[in-house]
């Protein structure tokens, strides 16, 4: 689930639920932050000013967490994330072709969302399904063996 | 403990039982106590083995692995006596089961052995009793029974394990240092930080197998005196990290993980920690930070982690395929292991190949075979009948191996001579209408984005090569850039923290070491031989071959073409931008790049 509001109080309950789920030692900090991400979407400043209270860390210790590990994103995000593999066997079984044309289709770059708040398209390191490559994932599901023609009917399915 | 020389699992989930497998099962038991055999055969209980409502009541025998299905009461008497007294395999029963393509793994090609890979494919992995059934932890009843830690690290130390994340340290050696720290509590940690591209062999595993790792951990914690250990798994498995959770939470229920394990006043217990997006945290220092909590960075070493690990205390890092390969040794012995291989590099080795070549998915072979027999014989060949160029090695650290060196065998060493890494298993094979220079730049680009940024000569070193690499496929390269390539390449290896900086000038320098006259043609002549580089390469119509279709001319996004229909088209290069389209949809081949 991916809250659309984010209000302090909506966001307060969900950094309380999680920490109450995983503890708050320091070693925990990484696998709080991954699901509060995952269920508001982002890691908005608020969150990261209520992470370091309640695990008693100072404040440029989480964003510097924060902001180190690539899934982990401190600016909002699009309703729908796409990740590009930027390996080396998608690159070399036509993932160039297919990333360039995933830029004009959106008309943003990598890191960027579009103005309408629907897409965010990120690069992400490899996937492991290397067989399938170039390998572009919408969310969470997973398309292979793309080509620049498909992608507009694929992205088509997402609203 | 009882030794059965065949296990029968029995399908119980409700689906089954409606169609009465009790009463099979019941039938069965009855029926191997009249034949004497109940001391020799034995059943077991499972979830479901196949789709209940085509096979119900199923079940499957092993060591054979012979799923017989739609078994009645009356059939019993008659599959003991062919299965079970004679030995043959009552082909009426067996269950035709919809052949789902592997195609990562599939059948075994030619030169393959498959010990890490044996069992993917081939159990359940979220059955725990399908890997007992297939001799799992019997290698830990034999550890915990009867071997001392002592005993277990001289086992692996004999069996010639090397690290198989790629630095190929002596596992037994490893295990020893650890061992010999006197300081508790100290940790067992399993990398499953798999980020080289290209490399999927430990993922594979992990879905497939999960349970070997889990007992070669628990066997590397009893060697070392460990209570505690991790799997670090990155985030972008997680179909990996649900199969991890659910064999270690069976591994707890059957006694294998938790207090005194089998009996024994061996504690031991394992966590998964998941990663979120950072190739550094591959580096074991690193990835300590990360359990940790803290930035994915490298810490110098020494210390190292055999000293102070995680949380400042011992640990002992391994790799997935290392940990997975240790109940087989345990369980075969290690003169058995050592027979395999090299001198130096004993067992086997699992690689991932990817790339131009026609098989590609996941290998398992003997070390010492040569690169000519992977790519030919186990990948058979390049794609497209076109020509191989190159193979990369052991990921975006390694190097890039030319034409002339296919004859050299897969070793530690000989990689390392080569100028390359065996790495975690990564295989790249390249075409002939690869371009060396766009190559290097492309691993250059992704070492210099993962480069954490903690050391100066990684930070800042990859960062100049990427830009140098980068004006030279756009045709600016400078005379001199070659030289100042080399010099920042060794720069870079002498003075970088941790593996990652100390490998990533590899794909570049051995880029210019055997295909140096690529990089001479994009600097000198402005001409990039493969035909890759866009601010190199002219787009043209064949005069001859162009039929004046127009269908170029209307494809082209910038109206590049121009021509009569009917008549020969001309390409305007001051206008084209090297998109290729053109190319593309021309039904006469009469576009060509010079």
């Amino acid at each position: 689930m991916v809250l659309g509001a984010t209000h302090r109080s909506d966001i307060e309950e969900v950094v309380n639920e999680v920490v109450q789920q995983y503890g708050s030692s320091r070693d925990e900090l990484i696998p709080i932050l991954n699901e509060i991400n995952r269920k508001v979407g982002f890691l908005p400043n608020g969150v990261l000013e209520m992470v370091s209270k309640q695990l008693k860390l100072p404040q440029s210790k989480v964003l510097s967490v924060a902001t180190f590990y690539q899934m982990l994103s401190t600016k909002p995000r699009g309703r729908h994330v796409i990740q590009f593999c930027e390996s080396a066997p998608c690159h070399v079984a036509g993932g160039r072709q297919v990333w360039e044309r995933l830029q004009e289709e959106l008309n943003i770059k990598a890191g960027e969302t579009t103005e309408d708040g629907k897409w965010s398209l990120i690069t992400v390191s490899c996937l492991g399904v290397c067989g399938v490559g170039p390998v572009v994932v919408i969310d969470e599901d997973l398309y292979g063996n793309v080509t620049p023609d498909q992608l507009p009917e694929i992205l088509s399915h997402y609203s | 403990m009882p030794f059965f020389r065949s296990h029968v699992l029995i399908s119980v989930d409700p689906e089954c039982l409606k169609r009465g497998a009790h009463e099979v099962m019941d039938a069965l038991q009855d029926e191997l106590v009249q034949q004497g055999l109940n001391e020799e055969v034995q059943i077991l209980e499972t979830s479901r083995i196949g789709d209940p409502v085509q096979f119900g009541p199923d079940l499957m025998v092993y060591p054979e692995g012979v799923h017989y299905a739609n078994l009645s009461v009356d059939d019993i008497p008659f599959l003991v006596e062919e299965h079970f007294l004679k030995g043959r395999v009552v082909n009426k029963f067996v269950a035709q089961e919809s052949i789902i393509a592997d195609e990562e793994l599939g059948m075994p090609k030619a030169k393959e052995i498959r010990i890490v890979l044996r069992n993917c494919g081939k159990i359940d992995p979220n059955n725990i009793e399908e890997y007992i059934a297939e001799d799992g932890y019997m290698a830990l009843g034999r550890v915990l029974t009867e071997l001392s830690p002592e005993d277990v690290i001289n086992e692996v130390l004999s069996s010639g394990l090397r690290g198989r994340g790629g630095a190929g340290f002596p596992t037994g050696k490893k295990w020893s240092f650890a061992r010999a720290s006197a300081s508790t509590p100290k940790y067992v940690i399993c990398n499953a930080d798999e980020g080289d591209p290209g490399a999927f062999m430990n993922r594979r595993v992990l879905e497939s197998d999960p349970h070997a790792v889990v007992e070669g951990m628990i066997i590397a914690a009893y060697a070392i005196g460990s209570s505690q250990g991790y799997v670090y798994c990155r985030a972008e498995y997680p179909l990996a990290v649900k199969t991890l959770n659910i064999a270690i939470q069976q591994a707890r229920e059957f006694g294998f993980l938790g207090k005194n394990i089998m009996g024994t006043d061996f504690s031991f217990d394992l966590e998964v920690r998941m990663g979120a997006g950072a190739f550094v945290c591959g580096e074991e220092t690193a990835l300590m930070s990360s359990i940790e909590g803290k930035r994915g960075e490298p810490r110098p070493r020494p210390p190292f982690p055999a000293v102070r690990g995680l949380f400042m205390q011992p640990s002992n890092i391994n790799n997935v395929e290392t940990y997975a390969v240790v109940p087989q040794i345990m369980l075969r012995g290690p003169e058995w292991y050592a027979s395999m291989g090299t001198e130096k590099s004993k067992g086997t080795k699992t690689f991932a190949l990817a790339g131009d070549v026609k098989n590609t998915g996941l290998i398992e072979v003997p070390l010492g075979i040569t690169l000519r027999e992977i790519i030919f014989d186990v990948g058979g060949g390049i794609k497209d009948n076109k020509g191989f160029k190159a193979i990369q090695t052991g990921g975006p650290m390694g190097g890039m191996i030319p034409t002339k060196l296919l004859d050299l065998p897969i070793d530690y060493e000989s990689l390392a001579s080569a100028g390359s890494i065996m790495g975690s298993g990564g295989l790249i094979v390249m075409d002939d209408e690869t371009c060396m220079v766009d190559i290097a730049r492309f691993f250059m680009d992704f070492t210099q984005d993962e480069s954490c940024g903690k050391c100066v000569p990684c930070r800042v070193g990859t960062r100049r090569i990427l830009e140098i690499l980068n004006r030279i496929c756009e045709g600016n390269g400078r005379d001199g850039d070659i030289e100042l390539l080399e010099k920042l390449c060794y720069e870079i290896k002498r003075d970088s923290l941790c593996g990652l900086g100390q490998g990533a000038p590899n794909p570049v320098e051995t880029a210019l070491k055997y295909f140096r006259e690529e990089f001479e043609a994009h600097i000198y002549e402005k001409r990039c031989p493969a035909k890759v580089c866009r601010n190199l390469i002219t787009y043209e119509v064949i005069t001859d071959a162009c039929t004046g279709c127009t269908v170029c001319a209307r494809n082209c996004p910038v109206t590049a073409i121009s021509g009569e229909r009917r008549q020969p088209h001309l390409i305007d290069p001051d206008i084209c931008i090297r998109c290729g389209i053109c190319m593309q949809v021309c039904n006469f081949n009469a576009i060509h790049i010079i």
